[in-house]
């Protein structure tokens, strides 16, 4: 018998072994809702799936009685376009600040301990600073979202650029490269895949704003939504919200990590070379 | 005139002596090999060369002017590693110099620039066999092909002098026949002068014109950082025999167990 350590799963054992605790935590989760409507059929906390099928049906089929709108869709655009507006600055923010305080010494010495006090700040402390500067509207939630992840989106380029080997970095002011050559041909170009790879790590912190920003002032949106049903206990909306916004951020991290291995080919043969 | 002039050179980091009263007149199109134990100096003195160090006292002059205090295309550098640029294919990697100077804000060439500048790599690449890798990664190449990669993309550049770190440092023995060979052909060719560091005193004693050793004379076994290395033989290849060998490899204790060890370690390091 071979150690533990040295035993490794076939393709198909390992796929089951990986559906394993997904199936166990619905047949959990099936068993106790039985339990308690078996007891209560009124028992809002633990619904049945017929209805919480009948709840997503009612929000993503049937258009609201108040507004005309397909309730589950128009949620998902507005958090969505949030979200994206959000990430896309930050992301811009950090690759532009994180190269020039990356690459270029001046640049680092005057402004990174300002980043670096920056990035200390809990974001939801000045989330009341955002409503009153920027009103209630699209603007804070985007802005919360920003302030929260680019500190560290800038502070992570600024290293991945250093990290870069210095060989390079000379190797092309002996090919005749200017500073702004080295950042557009060598720098910017490695830094995109690592950017990427930063985008999807703060995809997690970028949803959080974005829900606390939408359950404290909005009139529409995924978060606000799970927390305006809060109020009378409605589990068979608030379940089903929970599952899809978890769905969406892990369709947006396999779609960014399947773009960043089409677009740089090259990007992870290096690391393997390097190691 | 001679193209590169050192001067009592020195060079000191906080209270440790690196170099001291390094005097060297080189000519245009010699090959130096540069030979020493670890820590005496010659890297220090190869950037200089570059222009990322400069000396903490005396005179470096380039063509009877003030060294350059930064690297420029006159210039061109192989490191043992990471000399090639991992995000461009093997004939971009050689074209970027072409490119950079055709284009100023972007860098890069189009249309008809864009083909010369991929027939004149081509041509390079050529001469060092990488022809048959043109749409490669680096990281599909082996380390001998790294390296010719990386001499082919620095003498697209036709720099005056080319400075090499140890180029060869990480490659198996049979590899380095093969290199050998591919760079004292090109340095026939292109007439370019060579700087080139080596731990292997063979290697310094039948590779270009000229063995510099770098070693300490003086040695103060309480302070070992008191005094700086001086270049302590400055031999024409050629005029070297047995003799003289033993005599730098007693000195500089280069003895073949450090050199096995050290290409162990680097094969270790290497890939």
């Amino acid at each position: 018998m071979k150690r533990l350590i040295n035993q490794q799963p076939g393709k198909v054992l390992a796929a089951w072994l990986g559906v394993l605790p997904f199936v166990i935590v619905v047949v959990i989760y099936l068993v106790a809702s039985d339990m308690r409507l078996a007891e209560n059929p009124d028992d809002k906390l633990l619904p049945s799936l017929q209805s919480i099928g009948d709840s997503v049906a009612r929000l993503a089929l049937e258009p609201s009685k108040r507004t005309g709108e397909l309730v589950l869709w128009a949620d998902t655009i507005s958090s969505l376009v949030r979200l994206g507006l959000g990430i896309g600055i930050s992301a811009l923010i950090g690759l532009m600040f994180g190269i020039a305080t990356g690459a270029i010494p001046y640049v680092r010495a005057n402004l990174s301990p300002f980043i670096t006090a920056i990035s200390m700040i809990p974001p939801m402390a000045i989330l009341p600073i955002l409503f009153i500067v920027f009103g209630l509207g699209e603007l804070s939630k985007v802005v919360l979202i920003v302030i929260g992840i680019t500190p560290f989106l800038i502070r992570d380029m600024q290293l991945r650029v250093r990290e870069l080997p210095s060989e390079q970095i000379i190797k092309a002011q002996s090919l005749g490269a200017s500073t702004w050559q080295v950042v557009i041909r060598v720098i910017l170009p490695q830094i995109l895949p690592r950017l990427i790879n930063a985008v999807r790590l703060s995809l997690g912190p970028a949803w959080l704003f974005l829900i606390a920003a939408e359950a404290i002032a909005s009139t529409d949106g995924l978060g606000y939504r799970i927390f305006l049903v809060r109020r009378y206990l409605a589990m068979d909306v608030i379940l089903p919200y929970v599952v899809w916004i978890t769905f969406l951020a892990f369709l947006m991290d396999v779609l960014l990590r399947v773009a960043s291995a089409k677009l740089f080919p090259w990007y992870g043969r290096t690391e393997g070379a390097k190691a | 005139m001679s193209l590169i002039e050192a001067q009592n050179v020195g060079k000191v980091y906080g209270d440790s002596i690196v170099l001291e009263r390094v005097n060297l007149k080189v000519k245009e199109g010699e090959f130096c090999t540069l030979v020493g134990a670890s820590g005496c100096g010659k890297t220090t003195f190869l950037k200089m060369l570059l222009g990322t160090e400069q000396p903490s006292s005396g005179k470096l002059m380039l063509n009877g002017k003030q060294f350059p205090q930064e690297p420029d295309q006159d210039r061109g550098i192989v490191f043992q590693r990471y000399s090639v640029f991992p995000h461009l294919t093997v004939l971009q990697n050689v074209m970027l110099g072409e490119e950079l100077a055709g284009s100023k804000f972007l860098g890069r060439l189009f249309g008809a620039a864009r083909t010369r500048a991929k027939e004149n790599a081509k041509a390079i690449l050529e001469s060092v066999g990488l022809t048959h890798a043109l749409d490669k990664y680096p990281a599909e190449l082996s380390g001998g092909m790294q390296q010719r990669l990386a001499i082919a993309q620095s003498l697209i550049k036709k720099p005056k002098i080319l400075l090499l770190d140890e180029p060869f440092g990480a490659l198996d023995p049979g590899i380095r026949a093969d290199m050998h060979e591919l760079i004292l052909d090109l340095w026939k060719q292109t007439q370019v002068t060579i700087f080139m560091i080596t731990h292997d005193l063979k290697e310094g004693f039948y590779l270009g014109t000229r063995l510099l050793v770098f070693d300490k004379t003086r040695h103060d076994p309480e302070f070992p950082n008191a005094y700086g290395a001086q270049i302590t033989y400055d031999i024409p290849v050629g005029k070297t025999d047995k003799r003289i060998y033993e005599e730098i490899n007693q000195a500089t204790h280069l003895d073949p167990v450090d050199l096995k060890i050290k290409a162990e370690k680097n094969a270790a390091m290497g890939n």
